[in-house]
């Protein structure tokens, strides 16, 4: 099995020290699309999950066009260091990761601990947006091989050629809500996608809100038969928590083949006919 | 800015387990309640004291996790 990769996660006291280096761009991404506001890290650019990291008409990914003109506004070219980092230990933080490495872009990275360890800290925050020169950016073809649709979904749970990772609450998992508490409810019915196997997102992280360590990690995956030598498929509610743990299995413990399901269970749970197990 | 005062602790509203973080910056309060799993934060509100901000962030997420419904099987 692959060691943890060099470099894919950065500490605060590297953000501290490097934020505002010319070919680094910091960016705040976050559940709340408030709390960028609230203060963040001095430099550091904000991305609404809800308008900018989407397709607004359909429900889709950020179409590329998009993104380019996002990633140029942010002074981003495909040269540039992104260091992404938000609330709820970096949920939207890894879709933004993980968009834009479907989009090809090489050097991303993620502040462990996210936005909760960096106030936790007393670091410096600003209130105002930065002042940032436009540049020019080119996305690469799509890597689809990053995300798993709807009927790759269906395949895999009828023939068991990958493993299924439901990262959603025990309380989502079972069916006894139907979405996190306090926050809407997006489908009709609840449970899991038959096979599925429960491991929530927040048993990567650590309380201070940064990942776990590579043995640590290893040893959560196994235990529930989830290793490197089969495919995985990771879901949840909208696809933001499961992208978290796409990220902890592709760039910390180095599986090969990782999906994110984003249509998780939005999708899945409003489907006519699909089956649904509940334990 | 220095964040000052900043706080997180565990509670229960509505009879759900919530953590609630709150921090001064410059002259204003600023308290977020998510909860406690999977972790969302799902209210937020300012004030001019640590009081105000968490009673108003409180009063939010109480209304919305009472509409949190629970199906048992």
């Amino acid at each position: 099995m692959a060691v943890t990769l060099p470099g894919v996660l950065v500490t605060t006291d590297w953000v501290a020290q490097h934020a505002t280096d010319a070919g680094v761009r910091v960016v705040e991404v976050d559940v709340d699309t408030t709390a960028y506001d609230q203060g963040h890290v001095p430099g550091a650019a904000g991305w609404n999950w809800t308008t900018e990291l989407c397709d607004t008409l359909v429900r889709d990914i950020v179409p590329a066009n998009k993104l380019e003109a996002l990633l140029g506004r942010a002074g981003i070219d495909n040269q540039t260091a992104i260091v992404l980092y938000g609330d709820n230990n970096n949920w939207f933080a890894a879709w933004a990761f993980w968009q834009l490495k479907i989009y090809g872009h090489e050097d991303v990275r993620i502040m462990d601990g996210g936005r909760k360890k960096w106030l936790a800290e007393g670091r410096d925050l600003r209130t105002d947006k930065p002042s940032i020169a436009a540049k020019t950016y080119k996305t690469k073809a799509p890597d689809t091989s990053l995300r798993a649709f709807l009927p790759e979904v269906q395949q895999a749970m009828k023939s068991k050629s990958a493993s299924l990772v439901d990262v959603r609450s025990p309380q989502e998992f079972t069916g006894e809500i139907l979405a996190p508490p306090g926050l809407p409810e997006t489908c009709q019915r609840g449970g899991h996608i038959p096979g599925a196997k429960s491991i929530p997102w927040g048993k990567n992280c650590n309380e201070d809100g940064t990942f776990k360590s590579f043995d640590d990690l290893r040893a959560l995956y196994s235990a529930q038969g989830i290793t490197s030598d089969r495919p995985v498929i990771a879901y949840c509610r909208i696809g933001e928590r499961s992208s978290l743990t796409w990220f902890a299995l592709k760039h910390l413990l180095g599986f090969k083949d990782v999906k994110n399901y984003d249509g998780s269970w939005t999708e899945w749970g409003n489907l006519v006919g699909a089956p649904v197990e509940k334990p | 800015m220095k964040p000052e005062d900043y706080t997180r602790r565990q509670a229960e509203l509505a009879g759900w387990p919530v953590s609630i973080e709150t921090y001064k910056l410059g002259d204003i309060y600023h308290c977020t309640i998510a909860n406690v799993d999977p972790g969302a934060r799902f209210a937020r509100a300012d004030g001019a004291t640590r009081d105000e901000a968490e009673s108003r962030a409180i009063e939010k997420a109480t209304r919305y996790l009472a509409q949190t419904r629970k199906f048992y099987t």
